[in-house]
């Protein structure tokens, strides 16, 4: 029902696409002289280099002051580099007009930055107006827009900002970041002011959305859990703005580049890839008798999984299949087994 | 001497036309000391936000000004400049400084850093920033101020009347009452001077309500 809506949201928006984005030595240098710090000057980014195909999420992650926000605002030229470039689809950003550029990326930030003068609708609606859509059209793509993330605009639209909660807002500040159907989304720990339980509730509606609307997003966080559950990539950020490790979830838990990936993802990284993974990707044993064993929906991830074994003590669980059929039997050697057999997992014990 | 009665209502109701006119020439001065004020003040303010350091500056130059006796200031332009309106505007308008410049540097700190850097983060040019959002945030308070200046003022028009019959707006009732101990007029200068200011304020209250409807809805928020 949820999709449903998105899609034909989405088939009324109009698509424009993703576009790629490549770092090429990007560095950043705050300070002058021979001295300005390359490494220890918070924010600095040194020659930083990987690269984003369309419509993949990837999430820079790091200590505070490792440079990760600076990076993100290169992106859109709130922060010029010093050198390096940064390409949009093959095409510098440092070569196209700095507000045409910024009107093409959608924007999103931790404290939203709604415009507090100004209505919902109308907030919404501001990119739309600065490229000089008719006001209808602002209107009917405002509408469609707080739909699409879960506001009723004839409840919403006409409110202003100090009106809404801070899930509400962060919803707002969402849509207006897509008004213009951007092919790039910038988002700086979009979700870090709200409590844990909404938090987890705009992430999980996030990558719903994004499944429909397929944007690159370039996406800056200081937690490590939530890059591995927002990020197709992840790019660690050391201090100094150095590139510790770059590569999806899976290889950086299973395979740290070094010493300080492997503290700043945690001991846990384990346990932290068995949430990338669900019952529906085990392999089962055929169930015998199954009277009394703990059940798993094959959306269940394998963490919580293991986790309900644990507690429960017993020899196993049920793997149930999309019907809600008993599948085969999921035990705890069966999840362990799970880390280890996985193509980029050979070295998961080390 | 004979006991004159507080108020002669034979007197007022043959003063209707002067003391109309009065009232005319009282918001007139009025008018121009704020506008003019306001449009120095702003351009004070501009330059202080630019260059953060000249704001002590402009602060204290401001305050100082306030604090000349406005009786010495028409003393001494009366020799300069005669007993004409530029003589009565040009101590209205510097007393305004004060009440505008720290107001409109206030309300334009006000605007949150977040919400600047959203909007360049949009794409609004420096123009368009500055128009569509930051001065729109910085309205509640200018609007105050101009609140301020205009009571302000109403009340110092009165004393333009020592610069000649033909000035001081409803002042001039003060004065030449004063002069022949004649209370019917002493009073209706001041009440109807009371009265102006009082107006004026509801106006500007209801002004600042239709031109920031957003702030009403914040106050009921919390």
């Amino acid at each position: 029902m949820e999709s449903e809506a998105v899609a034909s949201a989405r088939a009324r928006l109009g698509n424009s696409g993703a576009a790629s984005l490549e770092f090429r030595g990007v560095s950043k240098r705050y300070g002058s002289g021979p001295d300005a710090a390359v490494a220890g000057t918070p924010g600095a980014v040194n020659d930083l280099s990987f690269a984003v195909p369309a419509g993949a999420i990837c999430v820079l992650v790091g200590p505070s002051g490792c440079g990760k926000t600076t990076s993100l605002k290169m992106v859109n030229r709130l922060i010029e580099p010093t050198s390096g470039q940064i390409l949009l689809d093959g095409v510098d950003v440092q070569t196209v007009e700095v507000t045409a550029l910024r009107r093409r990326i959608g924007y999103v930030i931790q404290q939203v930055g709604l415009f507090p003068h100004l209505t919902v609708g109308r907030n919404v609606a501001v990119v739309p107006a600065l490229v000089g859509w008719s006001k209808e059209r602002q209107r009917a793509r405002a509408d469609e827009l707080l739909s699409l993330v879960g506001l009723d605009p004839s409840r919403y639209r006409g409110r202003y900002p100090a009106q809404l909660s801070g899930g509400e807002r962060q919803r707002v500040g969402v849509a207006r970041a897509l008004a213009a159907d951007p092919p790039l989304m910038l988002m700086d720990e979009p979700f870090a002011a709200v409590d844990p339980i909404a938090r987890a509730g705009l992430q999980d509606e996030f990558l719903r959305l994004q499944k429909e609307l397929a944007k690159t997003i370039v996406f800056v966080t200081h937690d490590v859990d939530e890059a591995i559950k927002m990020g197709d990539l992840i790019a660690v950020l050391a201090d100094g703005g150095r590139l510790a490790q770059f590569g999806p979830p899976d290889e950086i838990l299973a395979r740290p580049a070094s010493d300080f990936v492997a503290r700043f993802v945690g001991a846990d990284r384990g346990l932290k890839r068995l949430s990338l993974r669900t019952v529906a990707d085990l392999k089962v044993e055929p169930v015998g008798q199954s009277d009394g064993l703990p059940r798993f929906a094959p959306a269940t991830k394998l963490r919580d999984a293991l986790s309900i074994l644990l507690v429960a003590d017993t020899r196993g669980g049920v793997a149930l299949d999309e019907a809600g059929k008993p599948r085969g039997l999921v035990t705890v050697d069966e999840i362990a087994s799970a880390l280890a057999d996985e193509r980029v997992g050979t070295d998961a014990r080390s | 001497m004979t006991t004159e009665p507080l108020v002669r209502w034979d007197w007022l109701g043959a003063h209707l036309g002067p003391i109309a006119g009065r009232v005319e020439q009282h918001l007139y001065l009025t008018v121009i000391a704020v506008a003019v004020g306001f449009a120095i003040s702003f351009l004070l303010a501009a330059l202080s936000i630019r260059r953060r350091k000249l704001y002590p500056l402009v602060v204290v130059l401001s305050t100082a000004v306030y604090t000349i006796p406005s009786f010495a200031v028409f003393v001494v332009l009366i020799v300069v400049s005669g007993p004409s309106v530029l003589s009565a505007e040009v101590p209205l308008v510097m007393y305004t400084f004060v009440l505008f410049v720290p107001n409109i540097v206030a309300g334009f700190d006000t605007v949150p850093w977040e919400v600047i850097d959203s909007a360049n983060g949009m794409g609004f040019t420096r123009g368009q920033r500055w128009w569509q959002v930051e001065l729109p945030l910085a309205l509640p308070l200018v609007v105050a101020s101009i609140r301020l200046a205009t009571v302000s003022t109403i009340g110092l028009v009165t004393v333009t009347a020592v610069l000649g019959d033909s000035l001081g707006g409803l002042g001039y009732y003060i004065l030449d009452g004063y002069h022949r101990t004649f209370t019917t007029e002493i009073l209706v200068g001041g009440l109807l001077s009371i009265a102006l200011a009082v107006l004026a304020d509801l106006a500007l209250v209801l002004l600042q309500r239709v031109l920031t409807p957003w702030v009403a809805a914040r106050e009921v928020a919390r």
